[in-house]
């Protein structure tokens, strides 16, 4: 299992290179920043250094034990990140691909609302408002109980 | 008891500071509450809709009953918005 919280954009190519060998299905997802607004030039994330790599790693630790994974990673960004950006990737690997898209589902409806992660929209004339949690997605995580 | 509490987000901004050692005999994470929102106005902004807000005890989520007995750390935020 790969966890990584950091500013750094990252590479989805050179994380996928070995990954989840001997498995028979990989899945990835990527985050991108999007500009719904039309006025919006970058996402700002804070995050709560410390309690995030925990709570990350205590999530895919648990979407390893239900799905039986060969390999999952997660990277997730944090800092000020331009529209078109990456903000984060999951990666699961399992021998069928059912289990790798449920998994890498499980792993996205979680870090959505249990990661402390805080996004805020930076416009041309500086901060913005904070991006609100949908009921939607705190409503998603029921569907896993 | 002195407790190390941590703000983020919209939190960290109506409070002014993004962390501060607390001295509290409050025996649960909703004492601690009570007693910042007497603090002064910038806590009462902040803090009084309780619905708004999540905590954590020593970096897991907890709730609001969560007992503060052996807790070296609280953190107010709002609700997440990662992925």
């Amino acid at each position: 299992m790969l966890i990584r919280i950091q500013p750094e954009p990252f590479d989805l190519g050179a994380l996928l290179n070995g990954f989840g060998a001997g498995a028979g299905a990989v899945v990835t997802f990527s985050g991108l920043v999007r500009d719904d607004t039309g006025t919006m030039q970058a996402l700002e994330l804070e995050h709560y250094p410390g309690m995030t790599e925990k709570a990350v790693a205590a999530i895919g630790a648990r979407a390893s034990d239900r799905w039986n994974l060969t390999d999952l990673a997660v990277i997730h960004r944090y800092g000020r990140l331009s529209v078109g950006e990456a903000i984060m990737c999951v990666a699961t690997a399992a021998r069928h691909r059912a289990e790798a898209f449920e998994a890498a589902e499980y792993l996205m409806d979680y870090l959505k609302s249990r990661a402390p992660f805080w996004k805020r929209e930076i416009g041309a004339d500086g901060p913005g408002a904070w991006v609100v949690a949908k009921d939607a997605d705190e409503d998603a995580l029921s569907r896993w109980d | 008891m002195k407790i190390d509490v941590l703000y983020f987000a919209w939190i960290r901004e109506r409070i002014g500071e993004p962390r501060e050692r607390i001295d509290t005999g409050a025996s649960t994470v909703r004492g601690l509450v009570n007693q910042l929102i007497a603090r002064d106005e910038r806590y009462a902004a902040a803090l009084s809709d309780l619905s708004a807000i999540r905590v954590a005890a020593d970096q897991v989520l907890v709730d609001f009953d969560h007992e503060l007995e052996h807790v070296r750390e609280v953190a107010f935020f709002p609700p997440m918005t990662g992925g």
